[in-house]
């Protein structure tokens, strides 16, 4: 084994080092000294972010060589004989998750400083890294057995993080409920996999290709595959958890889930379908294409009549998703670009809307749309934000969402899918309905009793700060779109 | 950057100063330096759009600039501007101008009122200049979504209610356009969002037919095209003044001008064989807009419904594909714009005084409010076409181009549409008869008073734009001209 190949593991490498610091520092710190737990978190994370943002030729040309460039599929390097992709726009997605990865600790200082857990502190930043691990390692895999590990490591910790309120009835339920799920949905695709060797004899990603043939097996381990997958990303109909782990899961790891986990499938599953499926195009656009009219229209529906504003953004995350797999069906370059850019104005978006969902809850207990009635007469900030927020996953301009939402639809229309477009198109109109309720009840709706106004902390408002500030700049400034794009040429 | 992109910036600017203002005064401040700023730059821009025109520049867009945004899609922030887009800006800037006077006295939320309205003045500015589909598009949304909060928030009457069936209305025509933009955008095979560039290019016939409906009733939908228009009324009804009257005056015409700008020009083929479906609804329109407006008893319900009627005009001319009859659009879109803010304008001063706008509790203004009361009626012959005003102008050379066609089906669409100039004169008299003359039927309207000096500047700039069309319309129209020929040419097969 060659083991000089561990120096271009920097992403992962870096992870761990800031996990096993943090373990360390959570197990042997000095009371005094733990009080300083959360800012050398968030820091280490920085430093870990920086270091990802880094480009991969940059910090190779430090140690002096690169490995071998594969010319056919530009840009990725294969580590470990093929088992590990290093690639360009793998990075970037990591380090997108990354920041919203940050973004979700900075919400959660205020509910972790709460009497009960405030001694599982550290636990929290440790299992929430490592579910970023197994992120990473999906992301990067180049083999069915790394992608499962890392796929198993994304979603078992993460019941640990929804039940993490144990003594709340209803978190404790999600987390059983989570992990019912979770583990159903990634022993089918554990199925659909070993369907996959049973017919290629190979687990490499860069092998199996040749030996897709289009059997009615080959279609069937797809579709196991596929359906563990879309578990996670929640696609109608395999969405059924997804409103009440949310509803139960403490705010801020339901942000974590509808965010940071669901963008890291949404990739992973394109990465996969084009590059392992990719002749079985035919076949999966066809499935992709009823599952995705079904998951923006049904969760659109359904999302109309909640109050809870938590199982609210779990039926719009849902259609959410149903947006994004605009940009995989695409399958093109330029859908993979806008599913990047997708995934990073919706992370700033709802992580914007939970970051103000959090603090609420917190100071004031209160989640439900009519709770919110007057809001804008005692925090004014925070329904900005809230609006802000709202109106960019409805699509609004100038707010980042209009570009991605044009994004995703253009890539879309590309490959010719109008009726498809036309759908989405008037599942935005449904949607910003229900998020004009929620407008509505802050700014327009009078209310006596409105939540009493309060400062919140210096975290939240940071990371409101820097969501806002992705919100309204992403789609301006379009280097953001050019640079994901000038890295996706190769697709 | 061009001196064009001044007419977003300033805008923009004006957001950032309310945003740091202080108080009532600052507010108004701002917004009348902001408002006055726009006025001025755009009567400079129709003199600097006349002069360089004498000098001999026939290029079809003045002033034109452009740098790329997204590259990968080929996407610009391309501005320029020709006689028409002119001829919107100035609109636009005089019912702004006029639209700040009119809400010189707010109740509550002075400066998020403001905010709203130069973001909504942005999208409105930023349409007129664009030449990019996508900028076009981008700006046609950031000027529907403030309507949502002004009227939500400041409205009267079921303003929830009317709110959001506009912007949901609104919304649903923006998603017909995006989807026949990406149409154009992928099927002409020029990969490009420019209006000039996919002019040149040859979009598929086949492809024609189905994107032009789908551009065309998007943009119709703003334009209050039947059976798409139920928003208008009960949106304007419930508006704020400043709101309806830079809803009436500058937003419905986005649609008339994106109609003309990206339907017709972009797809003439489809325009010359689709029209008729077009033209059967715009009539309808016209026919039904004056005939509702007759039994209406609100006053704003009124002027709605006789905007659905006269927009419905203004596409029912663009259909006719001619030069004479599209020349007449845009003046009526000038005229009704400016007609429209000014009753709007003065409902809002009229209801701001008496609190009901219900035309049966009004009566015998015109003794008490004089002023208000002459100006009402100016507003009325204007609306009814009386010569000497603008109305008559734009009208006449709607129906003189529409008379052009010699079929029967447009013949008799034209004279159908012409028998509506009649019912307005039936609701506008009726109107200004029962409201201003007669007896005063509440003890309480004798102590009203006539209007401020603020309400007599917003009706006064109004009043003189009309009159100054309908007196000399002949550098208008000439421009307006000038700027159709190259457009003419192409729709004519």
């Amino acid at each position: 084994m060659d083991y000089s190949s561990f120096i271009y593991l920097k992403e992962e490498l870096s992870l761990i080092a800031v996990i096993v610091i943090l373990l360390l520092y959570d197990i042997f710190g000095s009371k005094k000294s733990l009080t300083y737990f959360q800012p050398v978190a968030c820091l280490l994370l920085v430093g870990h972010i920086l270091l990802t943002c880094c480009p991969a030729p940059a910090v190779l040309a430090i140690f002096g060589d690169t490995p071998a460039v594969d010319q056919a599929s530009a840009g990725v390097y294969p580590l470990f004989s093929g088992m590990y992709n290093l690639y360009p726009l793998g990075s970037i997605v990591k380090s997108i998750l990354a920041v919203g990865t940050l973004l979700v600790l900075l919400q959660a200082r205020g509910w972790l400083e709460s009497e009960n857990t405030v001694i599982r502190r550290g636990e929290f930043y440790v299992i929430t890294l490592f579910t970023l691990l197994g992120m990473y390692f999906m992301i990067a895999a180049g083999n069915f057995l790394l992608f499962y590990i890392g796929l198993e490591l994304a979603s078992i910790p993460m019941a640990t993080l929804i039940a993490f309120d144990k003594f709340r009835h209803k978190s404790a339920e999600a987390g059983a409920k989570y992990i019912l799920t979770a583990v159903f949905a990634s022993g089918l695709s554990l199925y659909g996999i070993s369907l996959v060797y049973g017919t290629t004899g190979t687990l490499y990603f860069a092998d199996i290709p040749a030996g897709v043939t289009g059997s009615p097996l080959q279609i069937m381990a797809f579709i196991f595959f596929f359906v563990g997958l879309a578990f996670k990303l929640s696609l109608v109909p395999f969405h059924q958890w997804t409103p009440d782990v949310y509803e139960g899961a403490p705010t801020p790891v339901t942000a974590y889930l509808s965010v940071i986990s669901k963008g890291a499938a949404a990739f992973v599953l394109m990465a996969i379908l084009c590059k392992v499926f990719g002749n079985l195009i035919e076949q999966w656009q066809a499935i992709l294409f009823w599952v995705t009219i079904a998951t923006i229209t049904l969760a659109n529906l359904f999302a109309l009549r909640q109050q809870n504003l938590k199982r609210f953004f779990a039926y719009s995350s849902i259609s959410q998703a149903g947006y994004i797999m605009l940009g995989v069906i695409s399958g093109s370059a330029l859908g993979v670009t806008s599913l990047i850019y997708y995934v990073l104005v919706y992370m700033f978006s709802n992580l914007a809307a939970f970051g103000v969902i959090s603090i609420i809850e917190r100071r004031s207990g209160k989640v439900t749309i009519d709770d919110y009635n007057g809001l804008y007469s005692t925090n004014p900030r925070l329904s900005v934000v809230m609006m802000i927020a709202l109106f960019s996953l409805a699509g609004i301009p100038p707010f980042a969402g209009f570009f991605s939402k044009f994004f995703v639809f253009a890539a879309a229309v590309a490959e010719e899918y109008y009726w498809l477009v036309f759908i989405a198109l008037l599942n935005t109109v449904i949607s910003l309905y229900y998020y004009l309720r929620v407008v509505k009840a802050m700014f327009i709706n009078k209310n006596e009793t409105a939540i009493a106004g309060f400062r919140s902390d210096a975290y939240t408002r940071l990371s409101l700060v820097i969501c806002c500030a992705g919100i309204l700049l992403l789609g301006i400034l379009s280097v953001v779109y050019g640079s994901i794009h000038h890295y996706s040429l190769g697709w | 950057m061009n001196f064009l992109s001044l007419f977003v910036l300033i805008p923009v600017l004006m957001m950032g100063g309310l945003f740091l203002a202080k108080n009532l005064k600052q507010i108004r401040l701002v917004a009348t330096a902001g408002a006055s700023l726009l006025l001025a730059l755009a009567v400079g821009l129709v003199v600097a759009y006349l002069g360089e025109r004498a000098a001999g520049n026939h290029e079809e867009m003045l002033f034109a600039a452009k740098c790329l945004w997204y590259a990968p899609l080929n996407i610009y922030y391309a501005v320029g501007v020709d006689g028409i887009s002119v001829a919107m800006l100035l609109l636009s800037a005089i019912i702004v101008f006029t639209g700040v006077f009119a809400s010189w006295k707010m109740e509550f939320l002075e400066k998020e009122f403001f905010l709203w309205f130069c973001l909504l003045a942005t999208g409105v500015f930023g349409f007129f200049i664009s030449l990019d589909l996508f900028t076009m598009f981008m700006y046609y949304e950031i000027a529907l979504i403030p309507m949502y909060l002004l009227i939500g928030v400041w409205g009267s009457g079921r303003k929830e209610y009317s709110a959001m069936k506009l912007t949901l209305m609104l919304m649903a025509g923006s998603a017909l356009l995006l989807l026949g933009i990406l149409g154009i955008y992928f099927l002409s095979g020029e990969s490009s969002m420019n209006l000039l560039e996919l002019a040149k290019a040859h979009i598929p016939t086949q492809a024609q037919y189905w994107i032009f409906p789908l551009v065309f009733v998007g943009f119709g939908v703003l334009g209050a095209l039947f059976p798409f228009h139920t928003w208008s009324p009960d949106g304007h009804a419930s508006a704020p003044t400043a709101v309806s009257m830079l809803h009436a005056g500058v937003l419905m015409k986005l649609g008339g001008y994106g109609c003309f700008r990206v339907a017709i020009y972009l797809m003439p083929e489809a325009a010359n064989h689709l029209a008729w479906i077009f033209i059967i609804l715009t009539g309808i329109s016209v026919i039904y807009g004056a005939y509702s407006a007759i039994v209406q008893t609100d006053l704003k319900y009124i002027n709605a419904y006789s905007s659905v009627s006269h927009c419905g005009l203004v596409l029912f001319a663009i259909l006719m594909l001619n030069q004479t009859a599209m020349n007449g659009a845009i003046l009526q879109m000038l005229s009704h714009g400016l007609m429209t803010a000014l009753f709007f304008a003065l409902i809002g001063m009229i209801y701001g005084r008496t609190h009901t706008r219900d035309i049966r509790e009004l009566g015998g203004l015109m003794k008490i409010m004089p002023f208000l009361g002459v100006c009402y009626v100016i507003a009325g012959l204007a609306s009814l076409g009386l010569p000497g005003l603008s109305g008559f102008v734009a009208e006449m050379t709607v129906f003189v181009g529409a008379f052009q066609h010699t079929d029967t089906f447009h013949r008799v669409f034209t004279i159908l549409a012409c028998t509506s100039i009649v019912i307005t004169a039936v609701y506008i008299l009726r109107v200004v008869g029962k409201i201003l003359y007669g007896p005063v039927t509440d003890k309480h309207y004798l102590a009203l008073t006539d209007a401020n000096w603020y309400e007599r500047t917003s009706t006064v700039v109004l009043i003189l734009a009309i009159a100054g069309i309908g007196l000399a319309p002949l550098w208008l129209s000439d421009m307006i001209n000038g700027s159709l020929l190259p457009i003419i040419q192409h729709v004519k097969l």
